[in-house]
Parts: C-alpha cells; sequence; structure tokens
C-alpha cells in the first residue's frame, strides 16, 4: 500500500518568531507536489520541520507517516522512516569521505534497526550500486573518495544531494530549491533525475522552486502557495504555471489576511 | 609555581645510589647517569621556562608517590590493538623491565639492531655511546630532562646499518602494570646513512586504576639520506604522568616523518624538537590529541632549521570535550644561514563543550632573510548543521558525532597512510595487518571510546 504523509495545523517558530501559523498538507507515495510562495513565506520552514532540524520549534499540529507521529522522532528515525530532504546549501564536512558517508546512511536506513557499531552493508554490493548511481549521476567515481562536498562546485553540490536520493531510497523527498544556482543544463539534467528517480521508485516528491524548469520535467499533480505561514491554495499544474507568469499579486488580494502576515514576516526576516 | 625546592626525596641522593648498584652496564654509562644527576640537583634551583611551562600546572604531580620497580610484575598481558599487525620485531617493557625482544633472523643478519636498551648498552655499548643522549635529548636541558637521564631503565633501540632499508614496521611497547611505577625508558633510534625504517611505538596501563609515572626521553638521529617513520602513540590510563623530551635530528638530504598520539594521561608534557641539520633535511610531524575529563596535555614543539634548503612541516590536531585542556606551543627557529627554509605550522583544535579550552601559540624567530615560514592556529566547534545533515541521512548523532571527530584527524590520517590507493575506493581495500593502518584503527577506536565517556 503507498503510504501516506498527513500534516494538519503544523504551527513552527524559530526562536522567539513563528514562521509557519497552521500548514495542511497530505501527500502520497507516487505523487508530485510542487510548494511555491514568495520569499520568507515559510517553504524552507516546513522542509526543515519535517526533516526535524533542532532550530525549528514545533509549537503545535501534528505529522504523520502512515499514522506514525513523525514528530516524536528523532531526524536519523524520520530518515529511516523514509523522508528525505535535498538542502539548499548542503553542508561540508571535511575529513568525511562521500563514499563512508554514503555507507553509513545506507545501512541504517535500510535497515532501521540498526545500532552503531553493527554491521554496514555488504562492501561489494554497496560499491557496485555507488558506482552505477554515480556514473547515472555523470560523477567521476574520484568523488567516491573526496570528503563531503569539501570543495564541491554549486552543481556537484547538487548533484550530490541527487545521488544520496537516489541511493536512499526515500519514500517521500522534499527538494528544497534544489534547481537554484544552477545553469540551465544541470537544471535539466537533475530535473530528468528527479522525474526517473520519482518514477522508478514511486516516490512522493515535494518541490520547492522559484523556477518552472523542475515542474517543466515533474508536472505537479498538486501545487501549493504559501503565504504568511499558511497554504492558502492548492490546485494542479495549472496554478503552477499560472504563478509562474504572474507572480503572487493575485494571491496576496485573494488573501488579505495572510499577505499582511507575509508582509510583516517579511519585514522580519529583512527579505 | 614552576620551581620546587629541592629535588624530591623519592629520587634524591639515596634511591639513585642503590639504583645504580643493582644496574650492570659499561662504565661511561654509569659516568653519565652520575653527571645528570648532579644536573638533576642542581636544575631544582633553576626556574623551569616560563614559556614552556606556564601553563602547565605541575602542582598535581606528586613524585614521592612513585617509585621504580625491581622487576617487571608478571604476566602483564598486553594485547593492544596495535599488535595485530604484522611487525617484523618486537619490544616490550613492563614497568621499566624488558619483557620481549625479537628480530627477524633476516634483519638481524643485515646488522639492525632492534632490543632493549640496557641489553645492547651492554653488547654494543660501542656503538650506542656516540648517540645515547649526547646530540638529541640533553640531560642538562631542564630537570626532567636530567632526571630521566639519571634514572632512564630500558628502553628500545633500533640502529640500522648503512644503507640497509628495512620495509617491515617495527614495533615497540610501554607498558606499566603496578600502581605507582615510575619508568624511565628511552626510545633510541639511529639510521646511518641511507638507511630506512618504521617504527610504531605505543604505551599502556595494564588497567584503568593504576596509577603511573613516565619520563621519558625519544631520540631520532638519521644521518644524511635515511628515511625513518616514527609514531609514538601516548595511550596511558587517566591516572598517569607523562613527561618527555622528544628530538629528531636530520642531516643531509634525510626525512623523517613523525607522528605522536595523545590519548590518555592525566597529566601530559611533551618537549618535542626536530632540528634540521643538513641541506635539503625534510621533516613533517603530526600530532593528534583526544583529551576528556579532566586530561591535561600539552606541547612544546620547535622546529629548528639550521641548514639551508630544508623543510619542516608541523600539523597538529586537537580534540577535547569535558573539561579537558590541551595546551601547544609551537616555535620555527631558522638560523642565519639556513636560507631558502620552508616552514610550515599548524595547529587545530575542535572543542566539543563548554568548559573544554584548548591554547594554541605559534612562533617563529627568524634570521635568515630568504625564507618561507608560515603558521596557524584555529579553534573552533562542531557545527550543529555537520550534525542535522547527518542526522538527516540516518546517522544516529554519536555516529554523527564519530564521523566529523574522526573526518577531523583525516588531515593526519592522509599524511601518514601508505600511499596504496585503488582509483576511487582507497577506504576499504582491506589490508588488514598493515602497520600504519592499525595506527589509525588505534586512534579510531579510542575515538569511539572517548564518545562513549563523559556526559
Amino acid at each position: 500500500m503507498p503510504s501516506k504523509l498527513t500534516i494538519k495545523d503544523l504551527h513552527v517558530s524559530v526562536g522567539e518568531t513563528p514562521i509557519l501559523r497552521g500548514v495542511d498538507l497530505e501527500m502520497n507515495q507516487g505523487e508530485v507536489h510542487a510548494l511555491m510562495g514568495p520569499n520568507g513565506s515559510g517553504k524552507s520552514t516546513l522542509a526543515y520541520a519535517i526533516a526535524g532540524h533542532p532550530k525549528y520549534t514545533v509549537d503545535g499540529g501534528s505529522i504523520l507517516l502512515d499514522g506514525e507521529d513523525v514528530l516524536e522522532m528523532e531526524p536519523s528515525d524520520r530518515a529511516r522512516a523514509g523522508l528525505f530532504l535535498a538542502f539548499q546549501y548542503p553542508v561540508t564536512i571535511p575529513g568525511v569521505k562521500v563514499h563512508d558517508f554514503l555507507r553509513h546512511a545506507i545501512s541504517n536506513v535500510r535497515n532501521p534497526d540498526r545500532k552503531e557499531g553493527e554491521e554496514l552493508i555488504s562492501m561489494r554490493e554497496f560499491r557496485k550500486e555507488l558506482r552505477d548511481r554515480m556514473s547515472e549521476q555523470r560523477i567521476e567515481p574520484e568523488f567516491a573518495r573526496r570528503y563531503l562536498n569539501d570543495g564541491f562546485s554549486g552543481g556537484e553540490k547538487k548533484r550530490m544531494e541527487i545521488l544520496q536520493l537516489a541511493m536512499l531510497k526515500p519514500k517521500f523527498a522534499f527538494l528544497d530549491e534544489t534547481d537554484s544556482g544552477l545553469d540551465t543544463d544541470a537544471v535539466n539534467f537533475v530535473s530528468e533525475s528527479v522525474r526517473r528517480l520519482s518514477t522508478e521508485n514511486e516516490m512522493g516528491v515535494l518541490i520547492i522552486t522559484h523556477h518552472d524548469r523542475l515542474l517543466q520535467y515533474n508536472v505537479p499533480s498538486i501545487t501549493h502557495v504559501m503565504l504568511g505561514g499558511r497554504i492558502v491554495e492548492t490546485g494542479g499544474a495549472e496554478l503552477a504555471q499560472e504563478l509562474h507568469t504572474a507572480g503572487y499579486e493575485k494571491i496576496r488580494e485573494r488573501h488579505p489576511e495572510a499577505a499582511v502576515e507575509q508582509a510583516e514576516q517579511e519585514q522580519v526576516a529583512g527579505v | 609555581m614552576t620551581t620546587l625546592a629541592a629535588p624530591p626525596t623519592a629520587f634524591g641522593r639515596e634511591t639513585f645510589d642503590a639504583y645504580v648498584e643493582r644496574l650492570v652496564e659499561p662504565a661511561w654509562v654509569t659516568e653519565r647517569r652520575q653527571a645528570a644527576f648532579d644536573s638533576y640537583t642542581e636544575l631544582h634551583g633553576v626556574e623551569l621556562d616560563p614559556e614552556e611551562f606556564k601553563r602547565v600546572d605541575l602542582r598535581i604531580l606528586r613524585p614521592e608517590k612513585f617509585a621504580l620497580q625491581t622487576d617487571a610484575s608478571e604476566s602483564a598481558g598486553f594485547e593492544t590493538r596495535m599488535q595485530q599487525a604484522r611487525f617484523a620485531g618486537h619490544v616490550a617493557h613492563v614497568d621499566g623491565h624488558c619483557v620481549r625482544s625479537e628480530l627477524s633472523e633476516e634483519l638481524a643478519a643485515k646488522g639492525v639492531l632492534f632490543g632493549d636498551l640496557a641489553t645492547l648498552l651492554r653488547e654494543h655499548g660501542d656503538v650506542l655511546e656516540p648517540h645515547l643522549m649526547t646530540r638529541g635529548v640533553r640531560p642538562e636541558t631542564d630537570r626532567f630532562s636530567a632526571w630521566h637521564a639519571a634514572y632512564f631503565t630500558g628502553g628500545t633501540v633500533l640502529y640500522v646499518p648503512r644503507g640497509v632499508v628495512v620495509k617491515e614496521a617495527l614495533h615497540s611497547l610501554i607498558a606499566h602494570a603496578t600502581d605507582g611505577v615510575a619508568d624511565f625508558c628511552h626510545t633510541l633510534v639511529v639510521l646511518e646513512q641511507g638507511a630506512e625504517a618504521v617504527l610504531l611505538e605505543e604505551t599502556a596501563s595494564a588497567n584503568d586504576d593504576l596509577a603511573g609515572l613516565h619520563v621519558g626521553a625519544v631520540e631520532l638521529l638519521l644521518a644524511p639520506e635515511s628515511r625513518l617513520r616514527y609514531v609514538q602513540l601516548q595511550n596511558w590510563n587517566e591516572k598517569s604522568f607523562h613527561f618527555a623530551h622528544q628530538s629528531g635530528r636530520v642531516e643531509k638530504d634525510a626525512r623523517l616523518q613523525w607522528t605522536v598520539g595523545g590519548i590518555g594521561g592525566k597529566l601530559a608534557h611533551v618537549h618535542q624538537n626536530v632540528e634540521l641539520d643538513g641541506r635539503g633535511a625534510d621533516a613533517e610531524v603530526n600530532g593528534v590529541t583526544f583529551a576528556i575529563d579532566k586530561q591535561k596535555l600539552s606541547y612544546f614543539t620547535q622546529q629548528t632549521h639550521h641548514s639551508p634548503d630544508t623543510r619542516s612541516d608541523l600539523l597538529y590536531k586537537e580534540v577535547l570535550r569535558d573539561k579537558a585542556r590541551v595546551v601547544w606551543r609551537g616555535m620555527i627557529k631558522v638560523d642565519a644561514d639556513a636560507q631558502r627554509t620552508d616552514g610550515f605550522q599548524r595547529c587545530d583544535g575542535l572543542i566539543l563543550s563548554d568548559d573544554a579550552r584548548a591554547d594554541s601559540v605559534p612562533g617563529l624567530e627568524i634570521e635568515a632573510d630568504d625564507v618561507r615560514c608560515t603558521h596557524a592556529a584555529t579553534a573552533g566547534r562542531v557545527d550543529e548543521e555537520e550534525i542535522f545533515y547527518c542526522t538527516s541521512r540516518g546517522l544516529s548523532e554519536y555516529e554523527a558525532m564519530h564521523m566529523i571527530v574522526e573526518g577531523y584527524f583525516h588531515e593526519v590520517y592522509d599524511r601518514i597512510a601508505p600511499s596504496k590507493r585503488i582509483a576511487g575506493w582507497d577506504d576499504e581495500c582491506d589490508t588488514p595487518g598493515d602497520p600504519l593502518e592499525v595506527v589509525r584503527d588505534t586512534l579510531s577506536a579510542a575515538v569511539l571510546e572517548k564518545l562513549d565517556l563523559g556526559d
């Protein structure tokens, strides 16, 4: 049975500042969702809160994965349960090799009950898989022994995120502006990879983006629009299209209350 | 508080005379001990170098709590991780007495000497006399060097004759098995012209509870064109005191790669000197330390360039947690005629808790005008974003921390790792038993263990 992720009335703050003010969202495995909205509307906050970043405090509401309470889980357990966040700004970890990092990650995600120190997945199996996935992502084999994101270009970091996505095969992936900072060719390539992976793995994908390229390859079945920390509209692919061409003015007009809160949030964030 | 009024009675004249009485060694050795004992007595009236000792709290050292042991405590088994590697020879000392001395016949046939100092002084005194505490560690340097030179117990000697290349690594263990033990093990490595060797040395305590005192010395003497890789991993329990004068002398076109690990010890102070004596001499110095609880580790390093076209490159990586304190004071000295010196030093500290403290003080004293010398020191915390990134990929927080801390040391591992890379996949091409891999494994195991403690 396909998995289901249900977010209800989610309130999240960073420090003293409330960012999400009651988000409702439902996703089924295999669906492609687009999450749009002006800067500061809370899109990334939603992604981070789902992944369990300690700086984001959940003040209310719930996130359930097939009925399991995600908010009760440590970030590591969320990953093991099948949630994946592709970072907008992937972190550099000096001294930690891509290959070693991924082998640990995969061992845990494929064997969620694994404890530290217990056996990792077989080297032979892992090597073959990593080599294949790297070649699909057009990543040179030597990257396997480079330090994670250390000295990588923006594009290389993003491809590394997609490589992890391909290896970890989550049930739900949240792509936080994965297309930002990439040139057209790179965006096309990443977009195509996401499309293929989501089909192959029956992945649910939430795409956070300002651009439409990613959505041309990954036509969303559902588009959500955030404003002032709430999802104010939900529609089909045509809604994403409309926002690309017309911007958020109409949205603000239709949701004056959220627009005020959005303006306040923009002020706080200095957007 | 760096001046003691008089030599502690426990190591005074009576103890010394009784000790020397028991020893069976050449007359010149006893004479040197006598001279060193005189220095030891005098030096108690002399203040220790404040530059070197001002951050080292010697008040917690109570010499009267420690004593020389008359023999090795029987049957103390030391199954260190390092011993799992393949070695061409072993020397082990327990409580200052040699309990194991082995060398492959092949190397012995080539004239290599590898064994315990006491025996080799009797059998090959003529070979050792020009080298023992004459050019490397000098007894009169301070009260610790004099203390050691008066009382040195056993120790490990490696002598490699001219042109002999020893590819297989050799192993030396210095261990404590008795509560209250004082040991003064000495390590002497002499490579004649063009010789090559690898020596891995480690220290260990039989259990976590015994208090031990080690006042040691290391001398690495490299004749022209010789090559030495030497590792010393200080891995005492947290009740031990460790003092060591360590000296490397590198002659023309010789290369020294020297790695110190500091894991154990309640209080450790290491004075590490590397001297580039001949044109083209090259020394790489690596340090890896992990201090927890209330451990206090102190390193005073000097890279002294006496000749032109010499290179020295020092990298220390320190990790601290709890209330641990690590002090590093480094100095690059360049003599007036040591032109075209290339000198580098860097010390990085990674601090895992609020109460831990790292002090790093680099320094340069340059008299030549055509040199390239740089130094750097950094200190920082583990980035919360790094931890989150790892956990968001399914690693537990503990695994993430372990990986990040190990990653922190990786820069040093990469420098000492043997070059055996299969394209793309160097990490796990299993080579069990490779000695330098085992150094890494030992450190890695220590990291795991240390992350588990505290809190």
